[in-house]
């Protein structure tokens, strides 16, 4: 299979008047062509700073990618320039937000803030890429696209403006499309069917998806992949099976415990993670998540765990794997 | 729309007809009258003046005459200065005043926005911190003192433009650019801040993950926004010029309306005031509307009550 995207190591700051806020801190993972990838964790975990990196749309200052690569399509984007990226943006890779309120710049018409995309990288003229956009309008599956392409964001309900960003990010048929929280924003019906056209729109053009989330539920319905972070790195990756059936770090665990689901018992009781993520100012040594581990020992405050196999698909970053910990656990 | 804009007529009427008749009766107030002066006037002929006049009829009986004089736009003879009619001096000021007030307004608005936007995309730079020190500079010295500054340097000291007078457009150069200061200096820190919370907006970040240019972005998407606020403000600034051509126009001899006005206080020429100041409340109130509906225009979020509901 093809990789679209490799994330190698991958490190990321914020310099603040506090310090340095170290909000990524090696992070690895790939996405393979045509797939649909999820990045879950809490909030603050380091998940937006992750997907902004990959278009290089990081503040910067204060923010700064200090070590790692990132390669799209085999070339390393981190050295790239800005203008080098202004094709790459839009073009190949195209990014939805969270806030649909936000998200769209409210004295510009919703169609033309499709056709500068278009005009730019299509080098379409500007009537051509007005009926475009009009198509674009009516496959994210709005009414009367031809009325509605002249029309300011206010005019559209909060689900039709999530579909209008989606039909922006997805004008150039971009080979990747980034998620960056999409239906959070939005009613759980609504929700429902933005992931419906989003499913549907991969498999029609084919694009590979990163979604990013804190929700759970979100995950199952729309990706293959898992990629589970916590304090700016992955702690645990693997299929949607092995993150839901089998988890291995206690985090994931904590977060599945946390959602309500279809599929499992009922009776048993939700419960919440306790206590907080680490302040990444001060990042710990070992791992986060021991201060809030039922299963923490000593060596996890002293020494972070690498990922290690867990089977073919499935990687976690836990000293419970480790064969002693797990014959002592056996015994 | 044209419901709107009955109703916004309808009210601007109203105010009119309240300033007319609040300056009225304040110079009813004001102790003495326009044949008060130095030199004695004998008794009678006073009362012949004040006759020839209509000052001698019930004070009601004027400000109904006054208001009928406002409607048919005649705003009757000046008292000091007996070859004009009021209507002459306005016709005869209100050009220089307007050539004035537009040099300084486009001086404004274009310094206002360039030093603003500079500021804000070099946000806490050297940049920044210049043109807000030219800022706080330009809203806290006296537009009095700042022409006299400006005569000293560039009239005196360098020699580039003449002292005073209005004869060319090298004349109009030092005057416009004393009574732009102020409004400038409010454009200039109104737009920095609208630009910087713009740009930190998320439809800011859509445009650049559309692949749009730094350039493309900033005035596309971020200019834009970040004017519609210094918009509502031109029509109070169209007023500060307005007003503030008063003293400017004095200081720099310049033969406006303002000039006239001031002169007219200090003559107690009744009419004059009275005509002065119920053309410049026109002229406010219609920029005021003007403004409202140039904002309809540039954002559409804001749409004119239709059908009387607002
Ligand atoms: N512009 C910034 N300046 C300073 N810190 C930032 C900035 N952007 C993000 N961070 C920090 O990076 C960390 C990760 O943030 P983010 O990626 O937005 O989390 P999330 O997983 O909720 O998307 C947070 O601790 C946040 O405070
Ligand atoms: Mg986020």
């Amino acid at each position: 299979m093809e990789r679209i995207l490799e994330v190698n190591d991958l490190h990321v700051s914020f310099h603040t008047y506090a310090g340095e806020v170290k909000a990524v801190r090696g992070v690895n993972f790939y996405v393979n062509k045509g797939e649909a990838v999820a990045i879950v964790g809490e909030s603050g975990c380091g998940k937006s700073v992750t997907a902004q990196s990959l278009m290089k749309l990081i503040p910067m200052p204060p923010g700064e990618i200090k070590q790692g690569e990132i390669l799209f399509q085999g070339e390393n984007i981190v050295n790239k320039t800005n203008k080098e990226m202004e094709a790459i943006r839009g073009k190949d890779i195209g990014m939805i937000f969270q806030d649909p309120m936000t998200s769209l710049n409210p004295t510009m018409t919703v169609g033309n803030q499709i056709v500068e995309g278009l005009v730019k990288h299509q080098k379409m003229s500007r009537s051509a890429a007005h009926s475009r956009a009009i198509e674009l309008l009516e496959m994210v599956g709005i009414p009367q696209p031809d009325k509605r392409v002249d029309q300011y964001p206010h005019q559209f309900s909060g689900g039709m403006r999530q579909r209008a960003m989606i039909a922006i990010a997805l004008a150039c048929s971009p080979k990747l499309l980034i998620a960056d929280e999409p239906t959070t924003a939005l009613d759980v019906t609504i929700q429902a069917q933005i992931l419906e056209l989003m499913k549907e729109l991969q498999k029609k053009m084919d694009t590979s998806i990163i979604l990013i989330t804190h929700d759970l539920g979100v995950v199952a319905e729309v990706c293959d992949r898992v990629i589970v972070m916590y304090a700016g790195k992955v702690i645990e990756t693997g299929t949607v099976d092995d993150i839901f059936y089998n988890p291995q770090h206690p985090y994931t665990k904590g977060l599945l415990r946390s959602v309500p689901r279809l599929d499992l018992n009922k009776d048993e009781p939700l419960t919440p993670i306790f206590g907080t993520p680490p302040d990444l100012l001060r990042p710990p040594v070992g791992c986060g998540f021991t201060a809030r581990c039922e299963s923490a020992m000593r060596v996890c405050q002293e020494i972070d765990p690498e990922l290690t196999e867990v089977s073919k698909t499935q990687q976690t970053a836990c000293w419970l794997q480790h064969p002693l910990a797990k014959s002592r656990i056996g015994s | 729309m044209i419901r709107y804009l009955g109703k916004r007529i309808f009210y601007m009427i109203i105010a009119l007809f309240l300033i007319i008749t609040a300056t009225f009766w304040l110079m009813q107030a004001v102790p003495g009258g326009p044949f008060t002066s130095e030199k004695q006037v004998p008794p009678e002929i006073e009362a012949a003046l004040n006759a020839h006049y209509g000052l001698d009829k019930p004070l009601f009986e004027q400000y109904v005459d006054y208001l009928i004089r406002v409607i048919t736009w005649d705003l009757g003879p000046s008292f000091k200065e007996k070859a004009s009619t009021v209507n002459q001096i306005i016709e005869r000021g209100f050009p220089v005043s307007l050539h004035l007030g537009l040099q300084s307004l486009a001086i404004a608005i274009f310094g206002g926005i360039t030093l603003g936007v500079i500021a804000a995309l070099r946000h806490n730079k050297w940049q920044d911190y210049t043109a807000m020190v030219i800022a706080v500079l330009g809203l806290s010295v006296p537009n009095f003192i700042l022409a006299s500054f400006y005569q000293y340097i560039f009239s005196i000291k360098l020699g580039w433009f003449p002292i005073a007078q209005w004869e060319g457009f090298e004349y109009t150069v030092l005057p416009s650019f004393a009574l732009a200061a102020l409004p400038l200096a409010f454009i200039a820190r109104l737009t920095r801040s609208n630009m910087i919370e713009v740009m930190s907006q998320d439809y800011i970040k859509t445009a650049k993950a559309k692949g749009l240019s730094t350039f493309t972005t900033t005035v596309k998407h971020a200019i834009r926004n970040a004017l519609l606020p210094v918009i509502t403000y031109l029509g109070p600034l169209s007023a500060n010029i307005l007003t503030g051509s008063f003293v400017v126009e004095r200081i720099f001899g310049v033969p406006g309306l303002g000039r006239e006005f001031v002169m007219s206080i200090s003559n107690r020429d009744y009419t004059v005031i009275m005509g002065t100041t119920v053309f410049y409340a026109i002229l406010l109130v219609v920029l005021v509307l003007l403004v409202d509906l140039a904002y309809t225009i540039v954002d559409p979020r804001i749409k004119l009550a239709d059908g009387g509901k607002e």
